[in-house]
């Protein structure tokens, strides 16, 4: 299933993604989101501020930011999970600022979450059968008569068993959720959102505390989404795994998207670096020496190798 | 000396009681709510005293026939449901719990005030609405049973009626918990942001949970007031917690749990408040007079509440993976 | 909770001018007045009569309307220059006296808390073939004046219930914050401290001036010993908080019933709680009100410079909003959960005393009657912040008190559970309480 990497192990990337210099809030060729001015603050704490963004159709999209930037504040609106105090944004051309958490999954558009939320007493399959969209089962009046929908669950089943297969979770199907490893949880929560047969799929940090052995195999799988044709916008802290499979990278800091670009252009963006290294840097440094910026970029890049190793 | 044949006997009977089953079906309801989707609702005596007054008053003041008053109990705890549902179920799980809590006893209070006395009865309550009942009885005059359980035919249907009713909720419960409604129900219970997260809507789940444990509540409010009055005071917020216990005791993610932790409870409680009882009077307990023994009921009560929730949070039927208890 | 204390009625007996006759005391001055000087009606027609008198103060009100119905008879008499009214009535029967209230002078009414309808009554002729009808005049809600002295009553009542709920319920507050218990034994700390100023006050003749102090200490000490016997060992154990909360719930329930055991279901009163005669001349307050008040004020700014001023109260509020992060920070969160815990039963002590003198009266279930409004007060003002408690309580206090303006006084604590209701419709995260994070 890791078929998606060629020949060298390198996944292939797709490229002309945007319009334009890339730069924050460029122009995409075929946006699935579009976000305007999308603010929200707790108190006096302005968590995002997001004049321009679109997220490109049919691509792997990563979302970084040192802590606090507002990553995971910037899904939970977007996926309706919180209110911004101002801002609209659009998914698929249709515009969902307001439409409440349900509403924007049933779109299509399904998310995990940073903190795991696996359905702990209930069990494996049954987290996955959860995940199936328009059950008829699910309506009060008919789960009374099982005759309605029993036909319907063994097509659910037999759907949810091989996605488990594939996700190497197949043993475990009986087992409650609760009893599985954090890195199977991850890989639960993921295999369940995708059994909703989404369009776009938002995963907070999906690789944070999985076991290095199994990181591979969760690349591996978001390699594939793109290949079903969904489209991926995952936040993640690991640069090395961002450059391996992201098409394209959004850098938040301070609430705000500070730049664009492909992988390894972001990498090289003095922007970036300030936000990783704090936002009054450059005024303590007077005018930005390139110089000094990319010796400390090439310095980021090689620790993030090194943590390869 | 103590006639211990009496208090077996006594105790044999909450088996059957039609108070045991309106227990049961109240704490059923709960289970519904608490035990399957994680609803904290500490207001099931309101829900309880809608089904009996709602039943007392059609009867009284419209003079509805017996399916009208029915109907009119059970409308009458869809419509409470919905009051408290619309404005908390958005919130924490702790605030439903003050909420409900603060709804029942409106319910009470505005039960107990002066001012609806012609329709209310006020603290004296309300009686006499038994009549259409007993017109349904199918049962010939006379005495039935055999051992302790010799009761006669209104008493019986009373208790056919009572014990009907819980069989017919446990089924449809037992169904819909198999069912994937119930499914998307207790996904709610470990976590519902996810659930919202994979597009159901929670809220819409959590109402009609509420509607159907409070249904429940209703019925068994007025299966407990066949064989009495109804009388506000019986509506307290301490109705809602030995339904808790009850619930506790059986296990609260189950079907029958509730109504074999009912059983149990009254049996116990019988037989100890009984033995408690007649050891006063025998004078085996010199430092307790009969109005202290009658409280000790309570006492042990809590504390049987505390002791399950430690040590066997699961309860009697529950299984030690599957225990309600999430966060 | 909520058995309805209603109002004492030595505070009724207080706000009435009362004139309310016996009916042989009534009968003998009939008889002995001159038959022309009362309005008569109809006396020569019929065998029986109602009759009665109209006074405020003991003086006289002359012109006052009454319509007498009932029997399928009516009939309208107004008072003489005496107060006095008699009719004659056809039959042995109930009839309805209704006192036309537009025939008063201003800023008279006729009035009965326990009475939708004070100017209505109800009488019945029975066998000696007459009967009396006297009603409650006083200075009612139709003058602007005296309706000003009600509210500013009832204001201060507000105030004084307001701040002796504040107490309980900045420690429920404090608790919920620190360890995420809602505490529904709460009550029987506050009824603890009643009862052990009752013990010592009262039944072991202790002088109320140290009584109190001893109750005070006794109920931090009953608040450390929850903690230590029930709660920090649960915590060790790691029961969840819907768990805990149920254990609350049992031990609430054992606690009061182990009181009810030990002093009965009645009702006793601490020393000087029923005095009257104390009064500051100022909107119906006496002493012991303005002690309270005093008393709660003081512990509450006491309070306040502990959270605020203190380091151990800064540590209190780092554990309240993150005990993981003051934990790591160094804080030892089981000093201060401690320290939270002895302080919450003494406040929670005093609220009760306070309580006491407020309703007035020591009860087994005391506690338990303000428990919700304590939770509604805290819930109102944003679960676990110790201001958002006191702003709930001042507003549950003050609300409960000046509704009964409007409504009956049976029914004061539904209004402030109604508002509860309404408030978390608005703003579900409480008056100043904050919103949670998601994902
Ligand atoms: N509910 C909330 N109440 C108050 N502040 C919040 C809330 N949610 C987020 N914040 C604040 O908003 C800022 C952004 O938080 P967010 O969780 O979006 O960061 P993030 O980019 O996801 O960080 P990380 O990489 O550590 O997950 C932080 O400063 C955080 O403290
Ligand atoms: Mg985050």
């Amino acid at each position: 299933m890791s078929s998606s990497a060629g020949a060298n192990g390198a996944p292939v990337k797709s490229t002309g993604l945007h319009v334009g210099e890339p730069a924050p809030g460029v122009k995409k060729v075929d946006p699935i989101i579009v976000a305007d001015g999308i603010k929200r603050q707790f108190g006096g704490l302005t968590a995002v501020d997001v004049e321009h963004l679109e997220i490109p159709r049919g691509a792997i999209t990563a979302l970084i930011g040192p802590n606090g930037a507002g990553k995971t504040t910037l899904f939970n609106l977007l996926t309706g999970f919180d209110k911004p105090n101002e801002g609209t944004w659009t998914f698929d051309g249709q515009s969902i600022s307001g439409v409440p958490a349900f509403r924007v999954a049933r779109k299509g558009q399904v998310r995990t979450f940073q903190l795991t939320k696996a359905l702990g007493l209930l069990t494996v399959l049954d987290n996955m059968k959860l995940g199936a969209k328009g059950q008829s089962g699910e309506s009060l009046a008919r789960a009374l008569f099982p005759w309605f929908w029993r036909k319907e669950e063994q097509e659910i089943e037999a759907r949810a068993i091989d996605l488990l297969t594939r996700f190497k979770l197949d043993a475990k199907k009986d087992d409650y959720a609760a009893s599985l490893s954090g890195g199977q949880r991850k890989l639960l929560e993921m295999a369940r959102a995708l059994m909703s047969q989404p369009t776009l799929v938002m995963l907070d940090e999906p690789m944070a505390g999985v076991n290095p052995a199994l990181t591979q195999s969760l690349l591996d799988h978001i390699l594939d989404l793109k290949k079903e044709g969904m489209t991926v916008l995952f936040v993640e802290h690991d640069m090395h795994m961002v450059r391996h499979i992201a098409d394209w990278v959004v850098v938040m800091a301070e609430g705000r998207v500070v730049a664009e670009g492909d992988p390894h252009e972001v990498m090289a963006n003095p922007a970036v670096i300030d936000a990783y290294l704090g936002s009054h840097h450059d005024q303590d440094l007077g005018d930005p020496d390139t110089g000094v910026v990319t010796a400390i970029k090439e310095l980021a890049d090689d620790d993030a190798d090194e943590s390869k190793h | 000396m103590i006639d211990w044949l009496l208090l077996f006997s006594n105790a044999a009977q909450e088996i059957i009681s039609p108070t045991t089953a309106a227990y049961a079906l109240a704490a059923l309801g709960l289970a519904v709510h608490f035990g399957f989707t994680g609803l904290l609702n500490f207001g099931q005596a309101g829900f309880m005293a809608l089904g009996a007054y709602g039943y007392a008053i059609a009867t009284l003041t419209f003079g509805w026939p017996v399916w009208g008053a029915v109907l009119f109990g059970i409308v009458a705890s869809i419509v409470f449901a919905l009051i408290l549902g619309v404005p908390t179920l958005r919130l924490r799980a702790d605030y439903l719990a003050i909420v409900t809590i603060a709804a029942a006893e409106i319910l009470r209070l505005l039960f107990t005030t002066n001012t609806f006395e012609p329709v209310t009865g006020s603290a004296n309550g309300l009686q006499g609405y038994k009549g259409g009942f007993e017109d349904l009885n199918p049962i010939p005059a006379g005495t039935y049973g055999f051992g302790p359980w010799v009761y006669n035919e209104y008493d019986w249907w009373v208790r056919i009626f009572g014990w009907g009713l819980v069989a017919l909720a446990a089924l449809i419960t037992w169904r819909l918990m198999k069912s994937p409604w119930g499914r998307v129900i207790k996904g709610i219970r470990e976590d519902e942001d996810a659930v919202r997260a994979l597009g159901k809507n929670v809220y819409f789940y959590k109402m009609q949970s509420l509607i159907i444990g409070g249904v429940f509540g209703s019925l068994a409010g007025m299966i407990f007031i066949l064989p009495r009055a109804v009388v506000p005071s019986n509506y307290q917020t301490s109705l809602t917690f030995f339904i808790y216990a009850i619930l506790l005791l059986g296990g609260a993610a189950t079907v029958l749990g509730p109504i074999l932790g009912s059983v149990v409870f009254w049996v116990l409680l019988s037989f100890f408040s009984g033995f408690v009882a007649r050891a006063v009077e025998a004078g085996w307990l010199p430092f307790m007079s009969s109005v202290q023994a009658g409280q000790l009921r309570f006492i042990l009560v809590g504390v049987a509440i505390m002791l399950i929730v430690i040590y066997r949070p699961q309860g009697i039927l529950g299984n030690k993976k599957e225990l309600a208890f999430v966060k | 909770m909520a058995h309805a204390a209603s109002s004492p009625p030595a505070r009724k007996a207080r706000r009435l001018v009362v004139s309310l006759f016996a009916t042989v005391f009534a009968a003998l001055s009939l008889s002995l007045a001159s038959p022309a000087a009362a309005d008569e009606v109809g006396l020569d027609e019929y065998d029986f009569r109602i009759f009665g008198i109209v006074e405020l103060d003991d003086a006289p009100l002359e012109d006052v309307r009454l319509v007498i119905t009932g029997s399928g008879f009516e009939v309208e008499v107004e008072t003489d220059a005496e107060g006095r009214w008699a009719v004659g009535v056809p039959d042995k029967a109930d009839y309805n006296v209704t006192l036309d209230e537009e025939s008063l002078p201003e800023g008279i009414a006729v009035i009965d808390e326990e009475d939708e309808t004070p100017n209505v009554r109800e009488v019945t002729v029975g066998q000696s073939g007459s009967t009396v009808a006297n009603f409650f005049i006083g200075e009612g809600e139709r003058n602007t004046v005296s309706y000003v002295d009600q509210v500013l009553d009832r204001v201060f009542n507000g105030l004084n219930f307001g701040l002796l709920l504040a107490l309980a319920a900045i420690g429920l507050s404090l608790i919920f914050g620190t360890t995420g218990l809602s505490n529904f034994a709460h009550a029987e700390m506050i009824t603890f401290g009643g009862l052990m100023t009752l013990l010592f006050g009262v039944f072991l003749d202790v002088p109320i001036w140290l009584a109190i102090p001893i109750a005070l200490v006794l109920s931090g000490l009953f608040g450390w010993a929850n903690d230590a016997a029930i709660w920090k060992p649960l915590r060790r154990r790691g029961v969840g908080l819907i768990p805990l909360m149920i254990v609350s719930i049992g031990l609430s329930l054992a606690v009061r019933y182990v009181y009810q055991y030990f002093i009965g279901g009645g009702t006793s009163q601490l020393p000087g709680a029923t005095d009257t005669t104390n009064s500051v001349g100022l909107f119906g307050l006496t002493w012991v009100d303005v002690a309270s008040m005093a008393v709660s004020v003081v512990v509450l700014l006491g309070v306040a410079y502990f959270l605020l001023g203190t380091r151990i109260g800064k540590a209190t509020r780092a554990v309240s909003d993150n005990p993981a992060l003051a934990a790591a920070s160094g804080i030892d969160v089981d000093r201060v959960i401690r320290i939270v815990w002895i302080m919450s039963g003494a406040l929670a002590g005093l609220s009760g005393i306070l309580w006491a003198y407020f309703r007035p009266g020591v009860s087994w279930d005391m506690g338990f009657q303000i428990l919700l409004l304590t939770f509604a007060a805290v819930t109102l003002g944003g679960l676990g912040t110790a201001f958002g408690a006191l702003v709930g309580s001042l507003v549950v206090g003050m609300f409960v008190e000046i509704s009964t303006l409007w409504i009956p006084s049976d029914m004061k604590y539904v209004g402030a559970l109604v508002i509860l209701i309404i408030v978390l419709l608005i703003r579900p995260q409480g008056i100043l309480g904050r919103r949670e994070r998601i994902g």
